[in-house]
């Protein structure tokens, strides 16, 4: 493979070449790895990570037309690759901001100082959609109430890695993760073995660890749930495969049920079985009919109560969504500094409230350069991407923002690195992001790298699995070799 | 265990027999027919033995036989097709307890009959065809049984299938008696031909051949099916059965209990008094109630907690 004919993209930064062509440090072997085989040889390994795809079952559902169709994971063989003591920053990083987010959550349902402290104004939490006002006072197991968060970072032209979103309300991906290493180890065993990398699959028993932790019962082997809205959701084969590498039962909401006594039961052969913690993958709007959308046939009647009661944990907690919102975003550095007194590790995107007078002034003069986004949409709805948009619409969105200015923010147009990706016979430059998980109980975890997922159309920044995106396995390797050598 | 996931496993055991016994049904019926050439009376019968009359006259006037075969390969009531897909649905959420053979297997059978069927309608292809099902149906039981621990999920599955077994011995001996041949016929010693239809149906003709010597008679096939000990597709069997399956679950007094009260009703029988009185059908009824209520009783103790 000519890796002199594979071109990085000006105004991008390659994972594996710099832009004279070296390989960058901690990569040379991969380089070297890829100069020496042919484009048959790598396709012939790719088939055989098909093949192990294929028996492992590794799927994701997508819903279309009435019908459930199990579809392969899109994996690229190619690892990328980052150097261990960049991986010990983000690491600190992604614990430092998680830990100030949950301090946060903790602050906006209790006594709120960071608003009487004037750090967020008040309005930014009053018109959050995602603030839930049944979680006013509760103080979950310690202060904690995102125990499992999904980062998606991103590498600027610069090389600088900066947070694009945190993800606390039921962030997937982690068994892809923990597969894509499985399939690396069958097709790549010595390209692997050449380099001393992180292991990533303990994630299993760190996150069984943490949900034990969470126990309101202080007995010795708490019973933990995955409470999964079915075999319909497209997240279907992380729930079932986490359960069983947990040894927890995957229930849906059918099999809970909350007694007089406000304690969660399962149903069992044996008869009702009392539930410690839960480890939710539906959203909050149908975890009780209850409280909230009364028509939801996925949740458990009365969950809500059993947990303010204090007598279940529920993993993420109710509520945590309101640490989500696109424009509570843009404050995470400041609660940083506020709740820990720290400087903030990791970078977030540079983002201009226009709420802001001055900001708005320069969102308004540099439409063009700029992603606007509605601070209260989700799912890209009402976003306006400058370079591409037309003269009519700038017009539009200076209007809309001029007229409601606290409903906007916006960020300069990322620049996604780049990583080597097999098209056809040839290696070429593909967009990319990370996604690792953080963990919080007692203690703190994050996974050893994380979820890389690839655009695989060319020039395109989508990564989602369902619009065409693909994955890669994502090896943190250390510069000291296995027998100790530099 | 979960009571769904138990349920979901009684089910599918339930349904995959259900297919079985669908599939051999139609294959034994066909070559009936062949030797009997003016027997095409039989094939409404088939239906019967369903019990998804309604749904049949709903959709075709007539019970000719390729009406029959149409609605017994693809109605979405109870034909082949849609008990494969339910055992399928069922098994999907239930898989990590079975080998992963037995999944594959299953996998097998839906796309074999995801395909349009309409070949299958006419006599040539449909023996290879039935045959082909009731090798999967039986692969599949192979896998279960050869490699899945004895603990409950595996108790769960084969007491599905001998309730279902159960029952469709008696829905084959009820609707025997009654339509096919006809009450007074049991005992004219006639219809030979008929009754080795009945017996392969079950798949019990060397069985019943190789312990009762006499030649085929009404009675005696109707006593062999109810009630010997030995064959696995007789009704006292297949409650015993269910019976030892209970024994290995918690808290299973009750149910035993109603499945014993089942296994004395049959025991007690006696197909020449019943035919004699003109109380076959009366006895048949009587007998699928009690596999209903053991149904019912398993149902309340280990699915709805």
């Amino acid at each position: 493979m000519d890796l002199d004919a594979y071109t990085s993209q000006p105004g991008f930064f390659d994972e594996l070449l710099t832009p004279k062509g070296r390989a960058r440090p901690g990569s040379a072997q991969l380089a070297r790895f890829l100069r020496k085989s042919t484009g048959a040889e790598l396709n012939l390994k790719r088939e055989s990570a098909d093949l192990a795809i294929k028996t492992l079952g590794i799927s994701f559902t997508v819903y279309s037309e009435g019908q459930n169709i199990d579809r392969q994971w899109p994996f690229d063989l190619v690892p990328r690759i980052i150097r261990a003591n960049e991986w010990q920053m983000i690491e600190l990083g992604l614990k430092q901001r998680l830990k100030a987010l949950n301090l946060f959550i903790t602050d906006v349902y209790n006594e709120q100082f960071i608003v009487k402290d004037g750090i967020i104004p008040n309005d930014i939490l009053a018109s959050s959609k995602d603030f839930r006002p049944e979680c006013i006072g509760m103080r979950p197991k310690f202060d904690v109430w995102a125990h499992i968060c999904g980062t998606d970072l991103i590498r600027d032209k610069d090389g600088t890695v900066y947070v694009l979103e945190d993800n606390l309300r039921v962030p997937s991906g982690v068994s892809y993760m923990l597969e894509n290493r499985n399939i690396s180890k069958r097709v790549l065993p010595e390209l692997l073995d050449r380099h001393n990398v992180m292991p990533m699959d303990d994630y299993p028993s760190q996150l069984f660890n943490t949900l034990c932790s969470l126990s309101p019962r202080s007995i010795k082997s708490p019973e933990v749930v995955l409470l999964t809205p079915g075999i319909f959701n497209s997240a279907y084969f992380e729930h079932a495969f986490l359960a069983q590498r947990m040894g927890v039962e995957l229930v849906e909401g059918s099999d809970l049920v909350v007694e007089n006594d406000d304690c969660v039961y399962m149903k069992t052969v044996e008869g009702a079985s009392r539930v410690d913690v839960i480890y939710r993958r539906i959203d909050d709007q149908f975890m009780d009919p209850e409280v909230f959308k009364p028509e939801s046939m996925l949740g458990v009647k009365g969950l809500m109560r059993a947990w303010r009661a204090g007598n279940v944990a529920i993993a993420n907690a109710p509520g945590v969504g309101v640490a989500d919102d696109k424009v509570v975003y843009t404050y995470v550095p400041d609660m940083i500094r506020y709740y820990l007194n720290e400087a903030p590790l990791l970078p977030n995107v540079p983002s201009y409230l226009c709420s802001n007078a001055e900001e708005r002034a320069f969102v308004i003069d540099h439409c063009q350069d700029l992603v606007i986004k509605p601070a209260n949409e989700s799912g890209g709805y009402g976003m306006y991407i400058g370079p591409r948009e037309t003269a009519k619409s700038t017009r539009n969105i200076r209007k809309l923002i001029t007229a409601n200015p606290r409903n906007y923010m916006a960020q300069p147009v990322i620049s996604l690195s780049t990583a080597p990706t097999l098209i056809g016979d040839q290696l070429e430059p593909r967009h990319v992001d990370l996604r690792p998980f953080i963990l919080q109980g007692e203690d703190s975890f994050v996974t050893a790298g994380g979820l890389t997922r690839v655009a695989l159309v060319r020039g395109s920044l989508v990564v989602n699995s369902s619009q065409g995106g693909g994955s890669k396995d994502t090896w943190v390797v250390s510069d000291v070799t296995k027998n100790g050598m530099r | 265990m979960l009571s769904r996931v138990a349920e979901r496993l009684y089910w599918f055991g339930r349904y995959l027999e259900r297919v079985e016994n669908t599939a051999r049904l139609l294959s034994v019926y066909s070559n009936v027919v062949l030797d009997l050439p003016k027997a095409g009376f039989v094939w409404g019968s088939l239906v019967d033995i369903t019990g998804y009359v309604e749904p049949f006259k709903t959709r075709f006037k007539s019970p000719t036989e390729r009406n029959v075969v149409k609605f017994l390969l693809d109605d979405p009531s109870g034909s082949l097709r849609a008990n494969v897909l339910r055992a399928r649905e069922n098994a999907r959420t239930t898989r990590d307890l079975m080998p992963s053979e037995a999944w594959e297997k299953m996998n097998e059978l839906h796309f074999l009959l995801s395909r349009n069927l309409n070949q299958q309608v006419s006599r040539n292809d449909r023996h290879e065809f039935l045959a082909q099902i009731i090798d999967l149906c039986l692969e599949l039981t192979g896998y279960l049984s050869g490699s899945m621990s004895r603990l409950a999920p595996y108790y769960f599955i084969k007491m599905g299938r001998n309730i279902e077994r159960a029952d469709m011995t008696t829905r084959v001996i009820d609707v025997a008696s009654l339509n096919l041949i006809g009450p007074a016929s049991l005992l004219s010693e006639n219809d030979n031909i008929l009754w080795m239809g009945v017996l392969q149906s079950l798949n019990a003709y060397q069985m019943y051949r190789q312990q009762i010597q006499a030649r085929i008679q009404g009675t005696e096939v109707v006593d062999f099916l109810l009630k010997d000990r030995s064959f696995p597709r007789s009704v006292s069997y297949c409650l015993g059965e269910v019976g030892s399956s209970f024994k290995h679950l918690p808290r299973h007094d009750k149910a035993l209990k109603t499945v014993r009260r089942a296994q004395r009703i049959v025991a007690r029988a006696a197909a020449v008094d019943l035919l004699a009185n003109d109380k076959l059908h009366d006895f048949i009824d009587h007998t699928q109630e009690n596999i209903g209520l053991t149904h019912a009783s398993l149902t309340h103790i280990w699915f709805s907690a």
